[in-house]
């Protein structure tokens, strides 16, 4: 259906004809500062620097401050903000109607930690081919300031006064749900972010990105570890990582530096390129992802990359081998069996 | 001794799991083979293993099928449920039992047939060890078979249904029903007046149970996604909707048009389902009372996002700790409201084999046009047990697809659409579907909180401008929604209303009010909530109203006094609810408590009064 750019179109056209405004949505209504609004700002160059056409994508969120940031980007997309915690049913179920439609979900800790840990775990499971965005900042804001279950233990809130109890750490569960793609980000480090998008994207399949987003209203204490002071100096990232879309030139960014580049091919043909900062670490092995997050847990770390990927999983709608027509573009000829059938279907009775 | 004809009930007491549904099945679909009308019901208790169950089967020259309270045969297989069994014999009746059951036979007014099952397996050497328990039911099979005239063709052709042909399971056990009748033969003399001979009652017919019936009805309906969590008595109909899919929906490129998703539990199950209808897919899934109440906040959201699907609620009584394998018509109200805030919802009523096929393709048809949850309400006792059928017809209608645009259309549309909008008047609005290419044919779903383009709003008057359109639609509804089905007495001024699967014992008690009490009924099954215009004329057109239901509280009778605020005294609820499913006698002596023997208005409120007063009541 896309259009390619005419020669001499403007350079801020895209592959498929959009501009980036094409690609925005309604004004964010939440806090000035907040990190999602960051988030959803990288999902927007994202999309728009993939030339991803926005009819392509279905949106999805549960129901939280993050699950309302999909009505800020991609107003052109279909988007659904359903029920709190059961965004990954809505989107699995969702997704079949046509398979050639991609998901990009945005929930919360709140959302996918507590209610949502159920469907969290099962729509990783499954392998729906989706990008999962977490905007994890360790606190409910909508209902104003109630502690979350990624929050810190010891962690002290104005009205709650301090959690009792050990923090759910999302890409170990992750990892551990035989997800077939797991990174962290902080919302502070926008490139990060964005490349991670473009790579999550790409990978066919689930892709959760727990990303650290502070509450700037409710959970912003210089020491919470889900606050920008805490963030900023406990970040350490994996890799520099550079996405490239396999329809341009392989180039390298400019800002990339010194160091050993790994290059990690994606489902679509597409590569991400990692640069190892420490050592050579391998986000295919699964032990190595287990072991850096619990490493980093002990080291009060931020470890943020790509983390785990796994390129060797059906997704959902290949498990079910569907017909090459989208679902919901069949008609009474392809799903109501002949009368002869039911003559037969009478005849198997007693 | 006059012989009895075609004319009565057999049951049978063994222990779960053990293998007798094969036996009684055989039974059954004997009977049914011999041209005689016949229904079976199993009732079990929740168990894998070793708890009493019973099956019932009932043969009715006259074609009653409901269950009856009296048995005039009973065959006693199970040493723990003895001692009842026993005592349930009708006065008059034959009582078969295990001969290895060591217990005092304490009655002398029945026939008692001992039989030595455990004796005769072990006589014939090819069977294996395993299997002797199992093939043992076939001895009573065998033995009745004899004594009340089972054809051995017929049993033939029943075990090799129930075998799909395989002949090895079917010699085993034909053999065994062989010995039965054999030893019998030989050592039982007939004290009791029980006979079955052949009829032609029940030719052109088909056996089979309601979820069966509604799987392959959904099928034919173009089912594309199916999304579903286990639960009694639901999971047969998901069971069923996996087995024919494969037949039913075959392509030369051996690939699918549809998708069979085993959920986490109802709340994914409803959640996949409104993602597939919103997304287009012709969706439901499938549950009973506990998986609904968990399917609340979805139905809810659906019903006000305007997402199309469809979901069974197979009734059964309460919790899963309550009485999980017995029927009942208890959700009825619950349905009506589920949700949360305003939301009124559709509900189709199955009230037979037929009519489960039907309303499978119907309530895809309904859902799509209305583009709301359509609930069917089914119950366990039609859904599970095997039923006297006319086999099911091909749907008479294309599909409906209800308001969809595609680019095309909005090409034509010039892109100007909104989702929410009334185009025409009706209070449907056209939808998208998602995969719609065209740059304006998105929009952004959620609940109220949104004005006819699909903008979110909190505004007030837009909110209840949408909350209007959503109940006119809701009454525009009412054309769509199938109509009673109803049967007129010339001059009855005291109608029935019912739903559902107790049609069967409100026809046998109907004929005998009418020989026994003089008692004159015109009869309406409802077959949808909103109510149809129908039933208004039917309300409006007796003096007394008697409305019969499978539940404590009378919830079909609320829901009718609702309805028809100004016929409030003369509904009066016989409700039941006990798990058995629905006799004549319960549905008879029910009506004659309400009514205290007079059957007039005033004399029904007279004796509503008296009995209010003394603080006690019959069926209430």
């Amino acid at each position: 259906m896309s259009q390619l750019p005419m020669a001499g179109a403007p350079a801020n056209v895209n592959l498929v004809g959009l501009v980036k405004n094409d690609y925005r949505g309604n004004p964010t209504t939440l806090c000035a500062g907040c990190g999602h609004n960051s988030i959803s700002n990288q999902i927007i160059s994202a999309l728009y620097e993939l030339s991803v056409l926005p009819e392509d994508v279905l949106k999805f969120s549960g129901i939280g401050c993050s699950s309302k940031s999909p009505t800020y980007f991609m107003n052109r997309s279909f988007g659904f903000n359903s029920l709190h915690g059961r965004m990954p049913s809505i989107a699995t179920g969702g997704l079949f109607g046509d398979p050639t439609l991609k998901g990009v979900a945005v929930s919360g800790d709140g959302d996918t930690a507590s209610i949502g840990m159920g469907q969290f775990k099962h729509i990783m499971r499954r392998n729906v081919n989706m990008v999962y965005i977490i905007e994890n900042n360790g606190v409910y804001g909508l209902t104003k300031g109630q502690f979350s279950a990624t929050a810190e233990r010891g962690l002290q809130l104005k009205k709650q006064g301090t959690n009792p109890y050990m923090p759910i750490d999302l890409c170990m569960e992750a990892v551990i749900s035989n997800a077939t793609f797991v990174a962290r980000s902080f919302a502070g480090n926008p490139k990060q972010v964005k490349e991670l998008i473009k790579a999550a994207y790409s990978h066919e399949g689930i892709a959760i990105l727990d990303i650290i987003s502070p509450c700037v209203t409710f959970n912003n204490n210089e020491d919470a570890h889900y606050s920008y002071p805490w963030g900023k100096d406990h970040e350490s990232p994996l890799q520099d990582i550079t996405y490239v879309p396999p329809r341009s030139e392989i180039m390298l960014d400019e800002e990339l530096k010194e160091g050993e580049i790994r290059e990690v091919a994606m489902h679509d043909g597409s590569i991400i390129i990692l640069k190892n900062l420490e050592k050579n670490y391998d986000p295919t092995n699964r032990f190595e992802a287990l072991r850096v997050l619990e490493e980093a847990q002990r080291d009060n770390l931020l470890i943020t990359g790509l983390i785990y990927i796994a390129t060797d999983r059906p997704t959902l709608a290949d498990t079910y081998q569907l017909v090459d027509t989208p679902l919901n573009r069949l008609t009474e000829s392809d799903l109501r069996p002949a009368p002869a059938m039911l003559d037969k279907v009478n005849a198997l009775m007693f | 001794m006059n012989k009895v004809v075609n004319d009565f009930s057999i049951i049978v007491g063994t222990k779960n799991g053990s293998g007798s549904s094969t036996a009684n099945t055989t039974i059954l679909r004997a009977i049914f083979k011999m041209g005689i009308p016949v229904s079976g019901k199993n009732l079990f208790p929740s168990n894998i293993q070793g708890l009493p169950t019973w099956y019932t089967i009932r043969a009715s020259k006259d074609g009653f099928l409901a269950r009856r309270e009296d048995q005039e045969i009973v065959v006693a297989i199970n040493p723990d449920s003895f001692t009842k069994d026993l005592a349930s014999v009708a006065p008059g009746g034959a009582f078969y039992y295990a001969d290895d059951i060591k217990q005092p036979i304490t009655r002398a007014d029945i026939a008692v047939y001992p039989m030595p099952i455990k004796q005769i397996v072990r006589s014939d050497t090819s069977i294996p060890n395993d299997f002797r328990d199992l093939v043992g039911n076939m001895i009573y099979v065998g033995t009745l078979a004899h004594m009340i005239g089972i054809d051995l063709e017929a049993i033939h052709a029943a075990l090799s249904f129930h075998f799909k042909g395989k002949q090895k399971p079917i010699d085993m056990n034909l053999n065994m029903v062989k010995a039965g009748m054999e030893w019998a033969k030989v050592n039982l003399e007939k004290k009791d007046p029980f006979y079955l001979e052949h009829m032609d009652k029940t030719d052109g017919l088909i056996m089979a149970d309601g979820n069966t019936a509604a799987a392959i009805g959904s099928i034919f309906g173009g089912a594309q996604f199916v999304s579903w969590y286990p639960i009694t008595p639901a999971s047969s109909l998901a069971e069923a909707i996996n087995d024919y899919f494969p037949m039913l929906r075959k392509r030369e490129d051996g690939k699918f048009t549809y998708a069979v998703v085993q959920a986490e539990d109802e709340l994914a199950a409803i959640g996949m389902a409104v993602g597939a209808g919103w997304s287009g897919l012709r969706s439901m899934t499938s549950t009973s009372g506990p998986g609904l109440s968990l399917m609340t906040e979805f139905a809810g959201l659906a019903y006000y996002a305007e997402v199309p699907v469809v979901v069974w609620d197979i009734q059964r009584i309460g919790p899963s700790t309550g009485l999980p394998t017995r029927t009942s018509q208890a959700d009825l109200t619950f349905a009506n409201a589920i949700g949360h805030g305003d939301s009124e919802t559709i509900i189709i009523l199955p009230g037979n084999i037929n009519e489960c096929f039907d309303f499978g393709w119907q309530a895809f048809d309904l859902a799509e046009r209305l583009q709301t949850p359509v609930f069917v309400l089914s119950d366990l006792d039609m859904g599970m047990n095997q039923w006297m059928s006319k086999p099911f017809e091909y749907p008479d209608k294309p599909m409906d697809r209800g308001k969809v645009l595609w680019e095309k259309d909005l090409e034509e549309l010039k892109g100007n659409w909104g989702r929410y909008v009334d185009k025409d008047g009706d209070g449907i609005p056209y939808r998208t579907i998602p995969g719609n290419k065209h740059p304006l044919g998105s929009y952004f779903t959620r609940g109220t909180g949104h004005d006819e383009q699909a903008r979110y709003t909190e505004d007030n008057v837009t909110f209840k401008r949408n909350m209007d359109r959503l109940k006119k639609k809701f009454l525009t509804a009412k054309e769509y929604l199938p109509k009673s089905v109803t049967h007129m007495t010339e001059g009855a001024t005291i109608g029935i209303i019912a739903y559902g699967s107790t049609e069967a014992a409100i026809n046998e008690a109907r004929v005998q009010l009418e020989k026994e009490h003089g008692m004159n009924t015109s009869f309406m099954r409802v077959r949808a909530v909103p109510f149809t215009s129908d039933v208004d004329d039917f309300v409006h057109a007796h003096e007394l109203i008697y409305v019969v239901e499978m539940n404590r509280d009378g919830q079909l009778q609320k829901l009718l006094t609702l309805a028809f605020p100004e016929a409030a005294m003369k509904l009066k609820s016989v409700a039941f609810g006990d798990g058995m499913p629905a006799s004549a006698k319960w549905v008879c002596e029910g009506i004659l408590a309400k009514a205290n023997g007079a059957h007039t208005f005033e004399a029904v409120a007279a004796a509503d009064n008296e009995t209010s007063n003394n603080g006690s009541k019959g069926a209430n």
